[in-house]
């Protein structure tokens, strides 16, 4: 609704992301986040950051000392994209006064990469960069699923979930086992969540066998709490030759032609659907659930440890969309149109001064820029997004408190 | 049976003996990759033919009843031999793995021979790991049952340990166990697993440890050449030197494509005409190819562009996206690495093509019925294509190619062992521009470099075929006068 209000035009970008660094981008949780309570020592400062300029102009091996250096930088050169690399050896922005072979990276945090274009192949309502309520879904499906394992499975506590800005969803795994994987190890954790095999040639792309593993189990179950709604009703897989052939594809051979004949007397979607699930076995019928909607991530996003993935809280240059932490308790409510674009951002931050401008009278000039500065984002909808963000921070926080007592108390010996 | 790396040698080395099992053991892994390739490793006909190589090595020791383990000549030679093979194959990323790769599938194949004596070895080696209680694993009973496919009466036998997912890679990798908070529980008959892990995290660090040591060793002038016969003419050629540079033009391409690409290039191709576009790892597979048959870097950079124009690039972006990389994988940006062409095996086992992607082997990748079809399209005969699947299904996909290889050019049998996309091209050139003469030139890669290090490979051939009965001192002298030819060569 934000966004039929206040469209987005990429060509007020130059004008917006100013405003939007000034006084809205979350410095201060963002700091919190990246420095990890200062632990191990220079963490922060050896981070990498990445900005892509005005003109397409990319900028590699930047990194910053603290809070102050980078909101200084972010406001004079105005980044249109932000990414977050690794965690180096040395300062990235010092990289080649660095003996060479010896700046390399060395920590980062676990992440995945959820597309909707990988969809293509089972979604009916759109392809590539668009994306519907409809197939959005998917997404909600991803992440359960995705959540659970990582939290169930690899026991990693502190999973960030976070909105793209166009067409998929993030996760960050900030877990300190997780942030000093290997690539070897990290590499594994993306193939034991893998089950959707298959380049363009590959018409089957998932392959079961019994018994089911535990983990898969699990994922069934989620879908299929949302399959006949998603995929029966609302892609409506079943509801023309075109479409049920894709199905079809899918089944053993010994099965096609049977359900081919029973498809064309029915009537409609559900009645195929019910004929599918009468005629094969469990265990195909799950492959074909698992082909339209298990997550589909990016192995090689995952495995690298030095793989630069945009930033939180970054403005997506092509729809305007802020990348926002999204609550994973309330998955159902999350709705990505409803998500605030910079232009909704600042044209609410402009109504809300004036408003005030008209409500107060000035006090002494440089105490209200700086009461300005603190309190701006919570006049406008990044409120939301900032807040669960700080959660996911506290969370951290305690934490790491905690991890640390017990290290006192063992008397440092571990 | 040692532990690598928990030794370390300190004196003198004398390049003698333990230079030629270095040299008996260069050989020896490069038939452990052609054995893995072609069987299912840790099958019936795997094991034979491991253990045939395993006697042709005449090993310092292998477990036999009677031998005694503790003989220390032989594991000082063999501590040697191996350190010897450690800095000639540390030198690259790419070596290392190799490497590290075949030397696991050895120590898989031997610790899994060790049967009753495994408890004894791990003890030796001090590895040790948590357990489950009763409790838990009845708690855990389906669970367990439903990862590994284990029958409950076995699960209730059985001692499962609890180790941290990092340890066991594989297994979390191909998702056959149970995990939960991080943790694997592994039943006792699967530890070996675990021991590999081990060994490979070991292995690794002796391998950057030689790295560190390489230097001091490289000045020496007696080892240098040495060190480099080792890796470079067993490993076989990577395609990275071209000799062929600028002799190909762009227009002949298309031609190309049809008559002497693989599959796996000829896919990539008729993709990128098609679409003009490809992904990443498309265009690093077919960039990295063409770059070793020979194309220039200008015209690899007004090949890619004039595709990528008819796309939906224009030339500006074109030159800001894309040409940096390509430059990049010439060398001539960032690291400056040379990257080298994908061997098949790379490209067989890294980097699966996922939605969208063309990249990859069509044989290991593609559905039996796309495969299928595709041959038929290449006017492959049936006949021939019911032998491709039947090695496709067996999970030969190099033979496989190989068979396409020999059906597509007509030829009764081809005189190599195919393991690269380049190799497959220049045999195919070779083949249909060469002379009558080609079966005979077309050799191994490996005896290609044979007959240019003739000196060294002579010492091979005697470790090789030397039978087992001669007394040791012997051999010892014998080999001790050849290797003294390769420091007058």
């Amino acid at each position: 609704m934000a966004s039929s209000d206040n469209p987005y035009d990429a060509a007020e970008l130059p004008d917006l992301l100013p405003i939007y660094y000034r006084r809205l981008f979350p410095y201060s949780q963002y700091y919190r986040w990246l420095n990890y309570g200062g632990v191990p020592e220079k963490y922060f400062q050896n981070r990498e950051f990445s900005f892509t300029l005005k003109d397409d102009i990319y900028v590699r091996y930047l990194s910053f000392n603290n809070q102050n250096e980078l909101e200084k930088e972010m406001q004079k050169v105005v980044p249109y994209k932000i990414d977050i690399g690794a965690v180096y050896s040395n300062k990235p922005s010092q990289h080649n006064s660095v003996k060479s072979g010896s700046f390399h990276a060395e920590s980062k945090e676990l992440v995945f990469d959820i597309d909707m274009t990988d969809y293509d192949d089972v979604r009916t309502c759109c392809s590539s960069a668009d994306i519907c309520c409809k197939c959005w879904t998917l997404m909600t499906i991803a992440i359960k699923i995705l959540d659970r394992a990582l939290g169930e499975d690899f026991g990693f506590r502190h999973r960030l979930w976070v909105y793209s800005g166009r067409r998929g969803v993030h996760c960050w795994v900030c877990d300190k086992n997780a942030r000093n994987l290997s690539q070897a190890a990290r590499s594994a954790v993306a193939e034991y969540l893998s089950v959707v095999k298959g380049g363009t040639d590959a018409i089957k792309k998932v392959h079961l066998t019994n018994p089911i593993h535990p983990s898969i189990r699990q994922a069934i179950t989620v879908i299929d709490s949302y399959f006949e709604d998603y995929a029966v009703n609302e892609q409506d897989i079943f509801e023309s030759k075109e479409t049920w052939q894709k199905v079809l594809a899918l089944v053993p051979d010994e099965f096609r032609e049977g359900l081919q004949t029973d498809f064309v007397k029915v009537r409609n979607s559900a009645e195929r659907w019910k004929s599918l699930q009468c005629t094969l076995n469990t265990i195909h019928l799950e492959e074909i659930k698992l082909q339209y909607c298990y997550p589909r991530l990016d192995v090689n996003v995952s495995k690298g440890i030095n793989h630069l993935l945009k930033s939180p809280f970054s403005v997506h240059p092509k729809t305007g969309r802020i990348s926002v932490p999204i609550d994973v308790k309330n998955l159902e409510t999350f709705d990505p149109f409803s998500v605030p674009t910079i232009s909704s951002l600042c044209r609410e931050l402009d109504r809300k001064t004036k408003e005030e401008q008209e409500n107060t009278h000035t006090e002494n000039g440089e105490g209200l820029e700086v009461k300005r500065r603190i309190r701006d984002y919570k006049k406008t909808s990044l409120l939301g997004p900032v807040k669960i963000f700080e959660q996911f921070i506290e969370k951290m926080e305690q934490s790491q408190k905690g991890q640390l007592l017990e290290q006192s108390d063992r008397g440092g010996d571990f | 049976m040692k532990s690598p790396g928990k030794s370390q040698e300190n004196g003198n080395l004398t390049v003698g003996n333990e230079h030629c099992f270095a040299l008996c053991l260069s050989p020896f892994l490069k038939s452990v990759e052609t054995i893995g390739v072609s069987y299912i490793k840790a099958s019936e006909p795997y094991n034979k033919k491991l253990e045939s190589e395993l006697r042709k090595l005449k090993f310092p020791y292998r477990v036999s009843s009677g031998e005694k383990l503790d003989d220390y000549e032989m594991r000082r030679k063999d501590h040697i031999s191996h350190f010897i093979l450690r800095l000639a194959y540390c030198q690259s990323e790419e070596l290392r793995r190799w490497f590290i790769q075949q030397e696991l599938d050895v120590f898989r194949f031997r610790f899994n021979e060790l049967q009753d004596k495994q408890q004894e070895f791990l003890q030796h080696n001090k590895l040790e790991y948590q357990t489950i209680g009763e409790e838990e694993k009845e708690l855990q009973k389906k669970n367990l049952a439903d990862s590994g496919g284990y029958g409950s009466i076995k699960i209730s036998e059985w001692l499962f340990y609890k180790v941290y997912f990092t340890d066991v890679l594989e297994l979390v990798r191909a998702r056959k166990v149970f995990l939960k908070d991080g943790f694997v529980y592994i039943p006792h008959p699967e530890i070996a697993v675990i021991v590999l892990n081990e060994f490979r995290q070991r292995l690794s660090k002796s391998l950057a440890l030689a790295s560190r040591a390489l230097p001091v060793v490289q000045s020496d002038e007696r080892l240098q050449p040495l060190l480099n016969n080792l890796s470079h003419a067993y490993v076989g050629q990577d395609y990275s030197i071209q000799k062929n540079v600028g002799k190909i033009s762009l227009e002949q391409i298309d031609g190309l494509a049809a008559k002497s690409y693989a599959p796996c290039m000829r896919q990539l191709h008729k993709a990128l005409r098609d679409n003009h576009h490809l992904r990443h790892g498309g265009r690093m597979q077919y960039g990295l190819f063409l770059k070793g048959i020979g194309l220039t870097l200008d015209q690899a950079l007004q090949f890619w562009k004039s595709e990528f124009i008819r796309g939906k690039v224009d030339p500006d972006k074109f030159d800001k996206l894309y040409s940096y990389n390509i430059r990049h994988s010439f060398g001539k940006e960032g690291k400056r690495v040379d990257y080298t062409p994908f061997s098949c095996m790379k490209i067989i086992m890294s980097n699966a093509p996922g939605q969208g992607d063309y990249h990859g082997c069509p044989f290991r990748h593609s559905d039996l019925e796309l495969l299928k079809q595709k041959l038929q399209s290449y006017k492959i005969p049936p006949a021939g294509i019911s032998q491709i699947l039947d090695l496709v299904k067996g999970m030969h996909y190099q033979l496989a190619c190989q068979k396409y290889f020999e059906l597509s050019h007509n030829a009764e049998e081809v005189g190599f062992s195919l393991n690269h996309p380049n190799q497959y091209f220049i045999e195919s050139q070779k083949l249909l521009n060469g002379s009558r003469d080609i079966k005979k030139e077309s050799s191994q890669p490996e005896n290609q470099q044979r007959n240019q290090g003739s000196q060294s490979t002579r010492g091979t051939s005697a470790c090789v075929s030397k039978p087992t009965s001669q007394a040791e001192s012997a051999d010892m002298e014998g080999l001790e006068e050849l290797l003294s030819d390769v420091y007058t060569e």
